[in-house]
């Protein structure tokens, strides 16, 4: 069950898409999303499609690994695609009950559905083609801006790709507790809500101390490395855009204005 | 990618057996062990205990957890409770005995395992590293378990804490009878107390037999990136400089009365 935490997972292949700069997914990922919900209608859809479908070939990740985090949201989907279904006034398909679907329900909840699918497929694609590293430099140097108006944009990115480093680590550490006290006869699955909230309380207590003990020793190893803060702190690798980039940052572009223009077609 | 963690494995132990489990790190001991009370299901084939198949249709998992009592790595990260004493409480709880008769077990264990009256009432985690492991060794010992298997024990002890926890093991063993399955990456311990040794080597069982036969081949065991005990290269040693001792020795004290054998006899020669 936990291993289906997809968060942060990075797919390792060569490939255009692996080789962009951070910054430029993560335009690239905005500016998916911003596109699918200005526009609506088939021709906006199609060309959406073969974005995407093109961008996948291009990162050579396999597909069904894109679709894994789908899972994560299915029930949501399922929740919307009904309300979608039943509760849009329009012409009515047929009723059961007090509930009809219409005509205007089933495309409305069709194209909810393709949004929200699109929106997750897209950043999953970011994440796997995206070590958290890059990911988190990509957006220390994107808002890098933000410095301005003292957001403290590199303490934050360094949180956030302390935090995603953890994920695998922490995973991983309630699997060998939750084992631990398995072995002690520890049951998870039985009882009424209660007394599951109790038996997670050995998992929880040993987790939490091994969270803060983990953060402490880590928080130590970096002072002892001098770690400052983002004050004077150079990098190994600086992020600098290469043509590729600039190319893809065109692309983008043209991509968005075919979308706005769809918005003009009649149908 | 997939590959196998563990592969033609089948083996017997028998009640009351002492049995050291060896291996190079990622050879698949921890994985092994998991099988045995049940934590893991086989892809594969299947584990009995006392003719028993565990994973048969209807058998009580949690009440095989009783009798097959496994000590993990670092057991002391699954200390939780607000004192030592409730904690230890904590595995014959479980196996639905009431408090009182929970309360007995938990103070005959944690005697056993050595940890001194004065820290049954206090929090776990003002204990010292080594009083931590026995707490949560004694929190298995509490479920009376026939079987008692041990994942590194001594791991990160010092070298006094190592020698009470494996004499504390040692004893549970020579008193009660309880069999004893231990993991370790040392030669000299399981040399000291093992009955039978099974070497582990990338998922496969290369060696099952008493210490002297399975130190005879110490030369696989180095490409194994394992080796015998110090004291048997010292007898090789001995031997390669012609004197006639026995080479399967394993433990300091065979080695000396081997030694003090072979000097009488050459004293008595001359």
């Amino acid at each position: 069950m936990l291993r289906d935490i997809t968060i942060g997972q990075y797919y390792p292949v060569d490939s255009p898409i692996h080789r962009l700069d951070p910054r430029v997914k993560l335009a690239g990922t905005m500016v998916f999303l911003i596109s699918l919900f200005v526009t609506s209608g088939i021709a906006a859809y199609v060309l959406a499609t073969l974005w995407l479908g093109t961008l996948i070939y291009l990162s050579r990740v396999p597909f069904r690994f894109i679709t894994k985090g789908l899972k994560a949201i299915l029930i949501l989907l399922i929740i919307s695609v009904s309300f979608n279904l039943f509760l849009t006034e329009g012409r009515p398909i047929f009723r059961i009950g007090f509930l009809t679907m219409t005509w205007e329900g089933l495309s409305l909840a069709f194209f909810m559905a393709v949004r929200l699918i699109y929106l997750v497929i897209a950043s999953s694609l970011m994440t796997l083609t995206t070590t958290p590293n890059q990911l988190t430099d990509g957006l220390e140097k994107g808002l890098g801006f933000l410095k301005r108006f003292s957001v403290p944009v590199h303490e934050i990115s360094m949180m956030m790709s302390i935090a995603l480093r953890f994920i695998p680590i922490l995973i991983e550490e309630t699997d060998k507790i939750m084992k631990a006290q398995t072995a002690r006869g520890a049951d998870f699955e039985s009882g009424n809500l209660i007394q599951r909230a109790k038996s997670m309380v050995p998992i929880l207590v040993p987790l939490f101390l091994s969270a803060f003990r983990r953060a402490s020793d880590l928080a130590m190893a970096m002072e002892a490395r001098c770690y400052h803060g983002g004050e004077g702190r150079t990098k190994m690798k600086p992020l600098r855009y290469e043509k590729r980039d600039r190319i893809a940052y065109g692309i983008m572009v043209i991509y968005f204005v075919l979308m706005l223009c769809t918005r003009f077609l009649p149908f | 990618m997939e590959s196998y963690a563990l592969r033609d494995i089948s083996f017997e132990i028998q009640d009351g057996e002492f049995i050291g489990l060896i291996g190079h790190t990622g050879s698949g001991k921890s994985t092994l062990i998991q099988h045995l009370n049940g934590l893991m299901r086989p892809s594969s084939g299947t584990v009995y205990f006392n003719g028993e198949d565990i994973f048969g249709a209807g058998y009580d998992l949690r009440a095989l957890r009783g009798k097959v009592g496994l000590v993990f790595q670092y057991p002391e990260y699954q200390l939780f409770e607000t004192d030592v004493l409730a904690d230890v409480k904590y595995g014959p709880k479980n196996m639905g005995l009431s408090d009182q008769e929970a309360e007995e077990r938990a103070k005959e264990a944690l005697a056993l395992s050595g940890l001194s009256e004065d820290f049954w009432t206090r929090s776990p985690f003002e204990l010292s590293g080594g009083q931590k492991r026995r707490a949560a060794i004694a929190g298995v010992l509490a479920m009376e378990p026939q079987v008692l298997i041990l994942d590194e024990p001594t791991a990160g002890l010092d070298p006094r804490g190592r020698d009470e926890i494996l004499e504390t093991v040692s004893q549970l063993h020579k008193s009660r009878h309880v069999t004893i399955i231990l993991v370790s990456h040392s030669m000299e311990d399981i040399a000291r107390y093992a009955d039978r040794i099974l070497v582990l080597n990338e998922g496969n069982l290369q060696y099952f037999d008493t210490p002297k036969r399975v130190f005879k081949y110490y030369r696989e065991l180095e490409k194994m990136g394992l080796s015998a005990p110090q004291i048997t290269y010292l007898m090789h040693g001995l031997r390669d400089e012609g004197i006639d001792v026995d080479t399967s020795i394993g433990t300091i004290e065979e080695a000396r009365e081997e030694i003090l054998r072979i000097y009488e006899k050459n004293r008595i020669k001359d």
